[in-house]
C-alpha cells in the first residue's frame, strides 16, 4: 500500500512575547519596540539582539516523522498540549510548519470543528450549501446529498428556519450531518464524538466507521480511548510535542496511562494548578484492593476497592472531602460527596489518610479520572481543588456467568437488577 | 489524485491553482454576504438607496446650496451623484474588506482556502450596492433632462478602476489588522475625512492648477474624475496626468496589497 501521508521532520514553533502580553499587541507597541531595538542598535552596534530576551519559543511539535498508509485509520492520543492540534492543524494547512514538509495525496478534509462558517441569519437549507463551499464541497455535490444530509440532521421540518433559532443540539446535528457527507479521500476528525446527545454520538461513530470501511484514510484525534481502540488499527502517542510512542490502539492506550500516572505519581505534592486556600491539601491519591494496600489502575466490574487520600493540614480542621469521578469524555460520573455521605473527619496538623471503600465498582468498562476537593466544614471555605488526582481504568466483566459480560455498550454504570414473567416468586429467592 | 506539499513556503503557481480550485467558494461567501446584507431590517434593500440618496442631499445642500460652489452647466445634484456612487463603492469595499479576517476569524483558523477570497467578496455586495444606487443617477437625470454621450461606456473599466483602488487599500489593511487592530479604528476615519479629501462635494476643477498634481496622489481623485468625464457629457474635461498617475497608484496598491497579502497569510491562523 502506498504511503498517502508522509511527514518528515515536522516541526512548529510558537514565539511567546512575554512583553507583549502585559501591553498588548497594538501598532504603538510595535513601532516604540522597534524604536527602541534601533537605539540599542546605535548605542550598542556589538551587542546581540535585545528583542530576544524579551521572547520564548516554544515548540509546539518537533521532529514528527510518521507515514499513513491508504485505508489505515489512525488515531492520535496525548494530553493536552501534547501538540495533536497543531499537528492537525499543519496537516489541513491552516498553519504552515516551521520545518519540515509533509506529503498528502488526495483531497483532505478536516473536521476541526464542525459548523464553521455557519451563519445565523441564514436558513438552515442555506447554510448546508454555505458549510459544504467551506468545507471544500461543490455545489453538485451537495445537491446530490442533501437529501441524505438533511436525512442524517433529522431536520426536514426547520430546513426554511435561520439557525439561530435552532436549539444548540439541532445546530449541532445539522452542522455534522453536512460534514459527515464530505467524501475525501483523507478524513481528519477531532473531538466531534463530543457533540450532541449519545444517541447522535453513537450515529456519528456509526458513521465513521463507515468512512472507515469504504477504505478511505482516517486520522483521529480524540481524549475518548474506546473511540480510538475501537475504531483504529493504529496509533500515535505525542507526548510534549514529540512522537512518544507508535504501535497498536491497546499498546499506545496503556502506554498513555502509564505516562499519566508517572506524572501523577511524583507530583500531586507539588503540583500547583490548585484552587483554595491551602489550609489543607491533598498530596496524594491511590486505589487499591484493600486498605493502605497496593496502588493499581486496572479493575474489572464489581471489584471490591478503596480509594485512598492523603491530605496535608496546617492546623488542626474538620473538613469535607469529595471526589469526583469523571469518565474519558469528562462526563461526571459520579461524585462521593462526604458531607452528603455524613462524613466530617477531623484531621490533625500534619498528614492524614481518608479511605473511601467501594465494596461494588459500578461504573463499567472504561477510563475514569478523579478529581478531588476539600472544605472546611465551619464556614464552607473551599481548602483545597485539584482535578485528575488519578485515573484508572475499568475492564468488562460477566458478572453474572451468562458468557456475555457488561461492556462499554451497556452504558456508563451497571445497575443491579433482576428479570422475572409476572405471577412468578422465582425473584424473592 | 491530487497530491499537495506542506512546507514552509508556497509558490507563486500552486497559489494561482489553488485559488482557481476554490473559485466556488468565493461564489458562495458573495452570495451569503448578500443574503444576509439587510436580514431582519424593516425596509431592507431600499437602504442601498436611502443611504447615497441622503449623502447626496447634504452634499449638496452644502456645498451648491450654503457654499454655493460652481458646477458649470450640471445641475449640482447631478455633479454630486456621480461621486458618490464610486465613493460609496469605494469606502464599502474598504470597511468590510479591512474588518473581514478579523470577522471570520473562526473560519480561518478551523478550515483552508485561500485567505484572500475573504476581502474579495466585498466587493460583489459592494457592487450590487452600486448598481442599486446608481437608479438615484439615473432618476436624476431624468428629472433633469441631463443626457448623457457615449462615454458612458467606458463606466465599466472605471468601475474596475474603482475595484482595484479599494481592493489594494483593503488588502493592506486587513492583513494588518489581524495583527495591529489599530487598523479597525483607522478606516472610519479614512472613510470620513476622505469623503471631504476627494472631489466628492465639489468639482476638482476647483483646486488649483498648480496643485492638481499633488491632489491626484489620491487615486480616488482620479476615479471620480473619470466617472464625471464619463457621465456629464462634454461638460467637463479629464486632467490626464492626474488621471493617469491615479490609474498607477491603483494598481500599484491593488499588487503590492495582493503580495503583502499572501506573504502574511500564512500566519493569520496563529495570530488572528
Amino acid at each position: 500500500m502506498n504511503a498517502v501521508i508522509k511527514a518528515e521532520n515536522l516541526g512548529k514553533k510558537y514565539i511567546i512575547g512575554h512583553q507583549k502580553q502585559r501591553y498588548g499587541d497594538s501598532l504603538r507597541d510595535a513601532m516604540t519596540h522597534t524604536a527602541r531595538g534601533i537605539w540599542q542598535r546605535i548605542r550598542h552596534p556589538l551587542s546581540p539582539n535585545r528583542e530576544s530576551v524579551d521572547l520564548e519559543e516554544l515548540w509546539a511539535l518537533r521532529d514528527i516523522d510518521f507515514e499513513v498508509k491508504e485505508g489505515e485509520r489512525v488515531g492520535i492520543i496525548g494530553r493536552n498540549g501534547a501538540g495533536k492540534s497543531t499537528l492537525l492543524k499543519i496537516l489541513s494547512r491552516i498553519t504552515e510548519p516551521t520545518t519540515g514538509k509533509v506529503l498528502i495525496k488526495g483531497r483532505v478534509s478536516s473536521l476541526l470543528e464542525v459548523g464553521t462558517g455557519f451563519h445565523p441569519e441564514l436558513t438552515g437549507r442555506e447554510n448546508i450549501f454555505l458549510n459544504g463551499a467551506i468545507l471544500g464541497m461543490t455545489k453538485q455535490e451537495v445537491k446530490r446529498k442533501f437529501d441524505e444530509i438533511v436525512a442524517f440532521a433529522e431536520l426536514e421540518k426547520f430546513l426554511d428556519t435561520p439557525v439561530k433559532r435552532y436549539s444548540s443540539g439541532m445546530y449541532v446535528r445539522l452542522a455534522f450531518a453536512v460534514a459527515a457527507h464530505l467524501e475525501p479521500e483523507i478524513l481528519i476528525v477531532d473531538e466531534v464524538l463530543a457533540v450532541g446527545d449519545a444517541q447522535f454520538q453513537k450515529k456519528c461513530l456509526g458513521k465513521m466507521e463507515n468512512v472507515a470501511k469504504e477504505g478511505r484514510t482516517v486520522l483521529f484525534v480524540s481524549h475518548n480511548m474506546e473511540a480510538v481502540s475501537a475504531l483504529c488499527d493504529r496509533s500515535i502517542l505525542l507526548h510534549n510535542g514529540s512522537s512518544y510512542y507508535e504501535g497498536i490502539p491497546s499498546d499506545v492506550i496503556s502506554k498513555y496511562r502509564i505516562l499519566g500516572d508517572a506524572r501523577l505519581d511524583v507530583s500531586i505534592r507539588d503540583r500547583e494548578d490548585r484552587k483554595g486556600t491551602g489550609l489543607v491539601r491533598v498530596v496524594g491519591c491511590k486505589i487499591s484492593f484493600e486498605p493502605y494496600g497496593e496502588s493499581i489502575t486496572a479493575i474489572k466490574l464489581g471489584d471490591r476497592v478503596y480509594i485512598q487520600v492523603t491530605l496535608e493540614a496546617m492546623e488542626m480542621v474538620r473538613i469535607f472531602l469529595s471526589l469526583s469521578v469523571k469518565d474519558a469524555t469528562e462526563r461526571l460520573v459520579f461524585a462521593f460527596n462526604s458531607r452528603e455521605g455524613g462524613y466530617a473527619p477531623v484531621v490533625e496538623k500534619g498528614e492524614a489518610n481518608v479511605i473511601l471503600h467501594i465494596p461494588f465498582m459500578p461504573f463499567l468498562e472504561g477510563t475514569y479520572t478523579i478529581s478531588a476537593s476539600v472544605v472546611r466544614v465551619e464556614d464552607k471555605v473551599l481548602c483545597d481543588k485539584i482535578e485528575n488526582v488519578y485515573s484508572f481504568m475499568v475492564h468488562s466483566k460477566d458478572l453474572w456467568g451468562t458468557g456475555v459480560p457488561f461492556t462499554s455498550y451497556h452504558g456508563v454504570v451497571f445497575v443491579d437488577h433482576q428479570w422475572y414473567k409476572e405471577n412468578s416468586t422465582a425473584h424473592l429467592k | 489524485m491530487d497530491e499537495i506539499i506542506i512546507e514552509p513556503n508556497k509558490s507563486l503557481k500552486r497559489f494561482w491553482q489553488e485559488l482557481w480550485a476554490y473559485r466556488e467558494l468565493f461564489y458562495f461567501l458573495a452570495w451569503k454576504d448578500i443574503l444576509v446584507r439587510y436580514k431582519q431590517t424593516v425596509i431592507g434593500i431600499a437602504w442601498s438607496v436611502i443611504r447615497p440618496l441622503l449623502s447626496m442631499v447634504i452634499l449638496s445642500v452644502i456645498f451648491g446650496g450654503v457654499a454655493k460652489l460652481p458646477s458649470g452647466n450640471t445641475p449640482y445634484p447631478i455633479l454630486v451623484c456621480a461621486a458618490i456612487l464610486p465613493w460609496q463603492f469605494f469606502s464599502s469595499i474598504l470597511t468590510i474588506s479591512g474588518n473581514s479576517l478579523v470577522a471570520n476569524r473562526n473560519m480561518i483558523t478551523k478550515v483552508y482556502f485561500p485567505r484572500i477570497i475573504i476581502p474579495s467578496t466585498s466587493m460583489v455586495v459592494s457592487l450590487v450596492d452600486f448598481l442599486i444606487a446608481f437608479a438615484i443617477l439615473v432618476c436624476l437625470m431624468l428629472w433633469y433632462g441631463f443626457w448623457p454621450n457615449l462615454k458612458i461606456f467606458v463606466l465599466p473599466a472605471l468601475l474596475l478602476l474603482a475595484a482595484l483602488t479599494s481592493l489594494g487599500a483593503g488588502y493592506w489593511i486587513g492583513a494588518l489588522n489581524v495583527k495591529y487592530r489599530d487598523f479597525q479604528h483607522i478606516v472610519p476615519f479614512i472613510v470620513r475625512f476622505g469623503l471631504y479629501a476627494s472631489p466628492v462635494g465639489f468639482s476638482s476643477s476647483l483646486v488649483p492648477e498648480k496643485w492638481r498634481l499633488l491632489y491626484s496622489l489620491n487615486p480616488m481623485v482620479g476615479v471620480i474624475d473619470g466617472f464625471r468625464w464619463a457621465l456629464l457629457g462634454k461638460e467637463v474635461a479629464l486632467y490626464l496626468p492626474g488621471f493617469l498617475i491615479s490609474i498607477g497608484l491603483a494598481i500599484t496598491l491593488f499588487i503590492t496589497g495582493a503580495i503583502f497579502f499572501t506573504k502574511t497569510e500564512r500566519k493569520f491562523a496563529d495570530i488572528i
